[in-house]
């Protein structure tokens, strides 16, 4: 078993709240995927059986949306907005930056295991531009001073 | 100009907690609606004050609060729309994070007048901050007894849930999102039936996003006679404008609608950033046609852009200065919308990644001029040939730019360089 108890439970709880448990299959993806930092196959049976549902029916959800990692990421997976609002306000050469500054390759991770960097579509964040986000965190209105303070923060604490 | 009466109190850093909102006559408006109104009043108000759709199609919403059956014999959902994927827009977010409970208020309120017993609001999956300053608000409104069983005494009971998606934009679009919120991908239904007879499990159902419901408590507290004063006569009210891009001080801003473009980018925005000349504008989000600089003094209401030749959208305006590329605007939105595109039509999961491909020719250089017809071809088969709109927006910006700007893709085709290099901020 790769859930935690903990993670049953929450996925249990949610399954509780809605009329139809089906319902719950989104909401326990996301605890899913918090607590193991990706999604797989054998991970789908699981949730579904925490939930009451074929796996099937987990798979069909889990596939279709791309905010669910389906492959390994850094501890730390950095989304990067580079849609249009960002893109003017130089998006692309942020995400060059935090490339070149981590020594990765956009979806890989870096040698230390912390970070993985990918370009994502609008965060909803465009007045605050350039942004991006650190797993459930929003970084806003970045300038080179400000990436370089993060990225030691979330070095330190490792 | 600007009118906060959203924003009234988006600056408190108290406002999120109940305390405060009912300190400034917060949940008033839900109370004499359960003792004093019936649900049929209740609809009556809202289309008194002309309310229309803030999410981007316009729908006036008391008219869609009244097509539900109210003879059903099956349960009636209401549904807050909080998937906020458009690009350029940002400003439902802004509500949920800074004023809650205007929209846990705005929510209970319409639930009531459809009949429902139960409401989702549907938050995508990348605002966990917004999602649970929600469910936040939602569990002191429940300790208050304003959610829940026979609440306040009156018999009406209302179950109140966040839901967290995906991040996927299609869910934006109403159909979708019920099929995702029911744990299905975010595929659309053809329509009819239409989600206020067969909606959430097969059951009637509103759906309403978050800026319109914000709307609801002010419109009871005041009048629907208040509210279609402010504004002009088919677009009453305010809305909240996300201006982004190459301006000074980007920002949500509340305006009476009806308020000059050139109000919001100049006097409220700063002007163009780096004293750099304007050279065209996104009105309403990335799927609404591009205006040129020479209708900037066209007034923010419905009626005004779409004779500009445009759309209020989602009321993201995004400003571009002279040293944008026009044909990297097309293939950035060509991008966003292949990847939004739900696969469902055919016309729109091909013709989105052919779009982008031909896009990607031509800005590595290796573009054919019969590129440019063959994009606008391509518009031709997608255009009207879907179940739901994301197929006719995917077209908008590519038409546009090539209206506009079609010099910029003859020269990128001719030399396989930009006319106008991108001068953006850097980092590296």
């Amino acid at each position: 078993m790769a859930l935690s108890t903990e993670s049953i439970d929450a996925i249990k709880e949610a399954a509780a709240r809605y009329p139809h448990k089906k319902s719950a299959i989104l909401p326990a993806l996301t605890i899913a995927y918090r607590q193991i930092g990706y999604l797989y196959d054998d991970l789908y049976i699981e949730v579904a059986d925490a939930i009451g549902v074929s796996p099937n029916e987990v798979a069909s959800a889990a596939t279709f949306y791309t905010m669910f990692p389906k492959q390994k990421v850094g501890k730390y997976l950095i989304q990067v907005c580079t849609n249009i609002s960002c893109g003017l306000m130089g998006a692309e050469s942020l995400k060059e930056y935090l490339l070149k500054k981590l020594n990765v390759k956009e979806g890989g991770i870096s040698e230390d295991g912390l970070f993985t960097v990918v370009s994502v579509e609008c965060l909803g964040s465009c007045t605050t531009a350039p942004m991006m986000q650190v797993n459930q965190t929003y970084y806003e209105n970045l300038t080179k001073e400000k990436v370089d303070e993060i990225l030691n923060d979330l070095r330190e604490k490792g | 100009m600007e009118k906060k009466i959203l924003f009234a109190n988006i600056d408190d850093p108290g406002q999120p907690e109940i305390d405060t909102y009912i300190s400034k006559g917060g949940y008033e408006s839900f109370k004499k609606v359960l003792k004093e109104m019936k649900p049929e009043e209740v609809i009556e108000e809202v289309k008194k004050s002309g309310l229309r759709g803030r999410g981007g199609a316009g729908f006036p919403a008391g008219m869609k609060w009244s097509f539900v059956p109210k003879d059903s014999p099956k349960p009636k959902y209401l549904v807050c729309n909080g998937d906020e994927s458009e690009p350029g827009t940002c400003k439902d977010r802004v509500l949920m994070e800074h004023d809650p409970h205007l929209v846990v208020e705005g929510m209970a309120i319409a639930a009531y007048a459809i009949g429902a017993n139960h409401a989702f609001i549907y938050i995508r999956g990348e605002f966990d901050h917004p999602a649970n300053q929600m469910r936040k608000a939602i569990g002191q409104a429940y300790d208050k007894g304003y959610l829940g069983k026979n609440i306040l005494g009156t018999g009406y009971d209302l179950e109140m849930i966040v839901h967290t998606g995906g991040g996927a934009y299609i869910c934006g679009e109403e159909t979708a999102l019920l099929n995702s919120l029911e744990g299905k991908p975010g595929q659309t239904r053809i329509r009819p039936p239409f989600p206020a007879v067969e909606g959430l499990y097969a059951c009637p159902t509103v759906v309403n996003n978050v800026e319109t419901l914000s709307n609801v408590s002010l419109i009871i507290k005041n009048g629907g006679e208040w509210y279609a004063s402010i504004g002009t006569e088919k677009s009453t009210g305010t809305r909240i404008f996300c201006l982004s891009g190459h301006v000074k001080n980007p920002g949500n801003y509340e305006l009476e609608l009806g308020t000059p473009l050139s109000y919001l980018i100049n006097d409220l925005g700063g002007r163009v950033i780096d004293g750099k000349k304007l050279k065209a504008i996104i009105p309403g989000g990335s799927s609404t046609p591009i205006l040129l600089p020479d209708k900037i003094d066209t007034p923010l209401d419905f009626e005004s852009i779409a004779q500009a030749g445009s759309m209020l959208g989602s009321g993201g305006v995004i400003v571009m200065h002279e040293d944008t590329d026009m044909v990297w605007v097309a293939r950035t939105l060509a991008h966003f919308y292949m990847h939004e595109s739900c696969g469902e039509c055919t016309p729109c999961r091909q013709g989105t990644k052919w779009i982008y491909d031909i896009l990607s020719r031509i800005t590595f250089g290796e573009g054919k001029m019969d590129d440019i017809d063959l994009l606008l071809d391509l518009c031709d088969n997608i255009d009207g040939k879907t179940i739901c709109p994301l197929g006719d927006a995917a077209v908008i910006p590519i038409r546009s730019t090539i209206n506009l700007f079609r010099n910029e893709y003859e020269y990128y085709i001719k030399t396989g360089k930009p006319l106008v290099n991108n001068k953006f901020m850097s980092f590296v």
